[in-house]
């Protein structure tokens, strides 16, 4: 947690931690921040540039694409951590047991969990959507399957790594039992590279999240999403450009800014080396 | 006699690797029925070179590895039969101290954390004040307590393993090379912290080391081992060796005086691969007084004042 502030004090950990605490204000405080409504029509006001009234002008059906960006981001930001928070939770799980054990279990896990590796997260995110249906449900269920054989395989790997050192053993020579090793020592130590790929996994589910969204398996009308916001916005980008650019903005910074803030914290925690390993 | 604080019954341990599709199975004896018996008090050094069985002798006394056969006898209690909840309370009056001080420690842990963890696991109430007073033990100030091991020199990581080791007061200690990673400065002073802990507390030691020179100065009684059989037990540190490999082990320690080295006689022809032992003496191939007998015959340890394996003892 130390690590996090400490993050926060280096230039580019400030700039991109201070763009991610703006997203999530907004998002939290969305229908507060603006005048409008995000599904209030108002076809008169269809299709204006941005000026002082809408800062980012209006969507074809006369919405304030700020207040739609700014409930976009609530969605787009809750589906995909919610998403990465499940998959976190049971690809640690799993991954841990699958390095405890061992044996067949071991065996088993690994058998499956590297063939989901094998192919795209876009395309098991696809077929899960298919199978779920459409909607922010299917969607998160979609992106948790969808990457839970990374941290599956990362805690495995972390969990393996740390079994053999020393200070495991010095435990076992003190009477600890398996519950105290695996709470206590195992996890905390396996936890840092863990939540840090977690949140750089975030960074990738938000763009599976708005691609989804393009086309058209995300959150439903009239809720927005940044996907679904660009999908309305790519038949018109000739007409009005803004409608596409500031959700792909918003997409590409913030995805930008979870990844330059994550290569801050993996600095700060000093496990550049773990990381890579277990990728 | 009394009884002795450890004794090690025909201690053995074997270890099975391959034995899937593609390798054929093959098993190595790591520790060959290990006879000793340590009495309160004492010292007991353990050399041998790098591979002879010495570290997994360290973790089968104290049943951090289980053995294949044999018994381990603390006090007269057999640890090998004990099930888990009285293995537990045993740890209690035994405890390791491990050669590297850097992975040793849980890099999360504080040295407050590290000093506690005993207490935890046997679920022991710490007093207040017990960290400082550890830590006083071994020659560390308070302010300690709250460093994390990297933040901790060499020496420093292995006073706080050692007072770990110390936390539950136990009688019998491991040393499995504690000063193996540590300079030579650094390694002097461990050694004479570990030699006034002995004295003060009554401790009994099984200290593991590659160093001849440092067992025969810290020990009592030094074992030597040689691909996981005992070959001689020295009853005195400074008592002549009669196993030509101990002889060509104390050859190879330097004395620091020039004019009283004498020429050293290298031991020629290899360590034989652990898989596939000699049927006779294992040190038979570089052993220079070896005959026909050594090469088809495994000598015993004898029972006697100077035990050896050898049918040719200088």
């Amino acid at each position: 947690m130390r690590a996090v502030l400490r993050a926060f004090r280096r230039p580019m950990g400030a700039i991109a931690g201070g763009w991610l605490l703006a997203m999530i204000f907004v998002a939290v405080f969305a229908a507060w921040l603006t005048p409008y409504d995000y599904d209030i029509q108002a076809l008169k006001e269809a299709y204006q540039p941005p000026s002082p009234a809408h800062w980012l002008g209006t969507d074809e059906f006369g919405r304030d694409l700020l207040t739609r960006l700014f409930h976009g981001a609530r969605t787009s930001l809750s589906v995909s951590s919610i998403a990465i928070g499940i998959s976190v939770l049971c690809g640690m799980v799993l991954g841990a047991a699958a390095g405890w054990f061992g044996g067949r279990f071991d065996r088993a896990v690994t058998v499956v969990v590297d063939l989901t590796w094998s192919f795209p997260e876009i395309l098991i995110a696809l077929i899960l959507v298919a199978i779920i249906g459409p909607g922010t449900t299917g969607t998160m269920a979609a992106i948790g399957v969808a990457y839970l054989a990374q941290f599956t395989r990362l805690t495995r790997a972390q969990i393996m790594m740390l079994k053999g050192e020393t200070f495991i053993e010095a435990a076992r020579s003190l009477g600890a039992g398996n519950a105290h090793i695996l709470f206590r020592h195992l996890l905390p130590n396996a936890l840092a590279p863990v939540l840090v790929s977690a949140m750089l996994a975030t960074g990738d589910a938000i763009i599976l999240e708005a691609t989804l969204g393009f086309f058209g398996l995300g959150a439903q009308p009239p809720t927005p999403s940044w996907g679904a916001m660009m999908s309305a916005g790519s038949a018109l980008v000739f007409k009005a450009p803004w409608i596409i650019l500031f959700p792909g903005l918003a997409v590409a910074i913030t995805v930008v800014a979870i990844n330059l803030f994550g290569d801050a914290l993996i600095a700060e925690l000093d496990i550049r080396a773990r990381m890579r390993r277990a990728a | 006699m009394t009884q002795p604080l450890i004794q090690l019954r025909a201690l053995t341990r074997r270890f099975e690797t391959g034995g899937g599709w593609f390798t054929p199975a093959r098993s190595m004896t790591a520790v060959r029925a290990v006879d000793l018996a340590i009495a309160r008090g004492e010292v007991v050094g353990v050399v041998g070179e790098s591979g002879c069985g010495k570290s997994t002798l360290a973790r089968l006394v104290l049943r951090l590895i289980e053995p294949t056969s044999g018994q381990i006898l603390l006090d007269g209690t057999d640890l090998t039969a004990l099930p888990r909840a009285a293995l537990r309370a045993a740890r209690r009056r035994m405890a390791m101290v491990f050669q590297d001080p850097y992975s040793s420690l849980d890099p999360r842990y504080t040295v407050a954390d590290v000093l506690a963890e005993p207490f935890v696991v046997q679920r022991r109430p710490m007093d207040k004040g017990a960290a400082e007073a550890m830590l006083a033990d071994v020659g560390l100030p308070a302010s300690v307590a709250a460093s994390h091991p990297h933040q901790l020199s060499g020496g420093q990581r292995q006073r706080v393993g050692i007072a770990r080791a110390l936390a539950l007061r136990p009688d019998f200690i491991v040393l499995d090379e504690p000063t193996a990673s540590l300079d030579v400065s650094i390694q002097a002073q461990i050694i004479e912290l570990l030699s006034g802990l002995r004295d003060r507390l009554g401790l009994t030691y099984l200290f593991i080391s590659h160093d001849l020179g440092l067992v025969r100065y810290f020990c009592d009684r030094i074992v030597v081992m040689y691909l996981g059989a005992v070959v001689e037990v020295l009853p005195r540190p400074d008592a002549a060796p009669r196993h030509p490999y101990t002889q060509a082990l104390m050859q190879s320690n330097l004395s620091p005086d020039p004019s009283r080295r004498r020429a050293i006689a290298p031991l020629a022809g290899e360590i034989p691969s652990p898989f596939s032992l000699p049927p006779g003496c294992a040190f038979a191939g570089r052993c220079p007084r070896a005959s026909d007998r050594c090469r088809t015959e495994r000598p015993a340890l004898e029972t006697a004042e100077h035990p050896v394996a050898c049918f040719h003892p200088i």
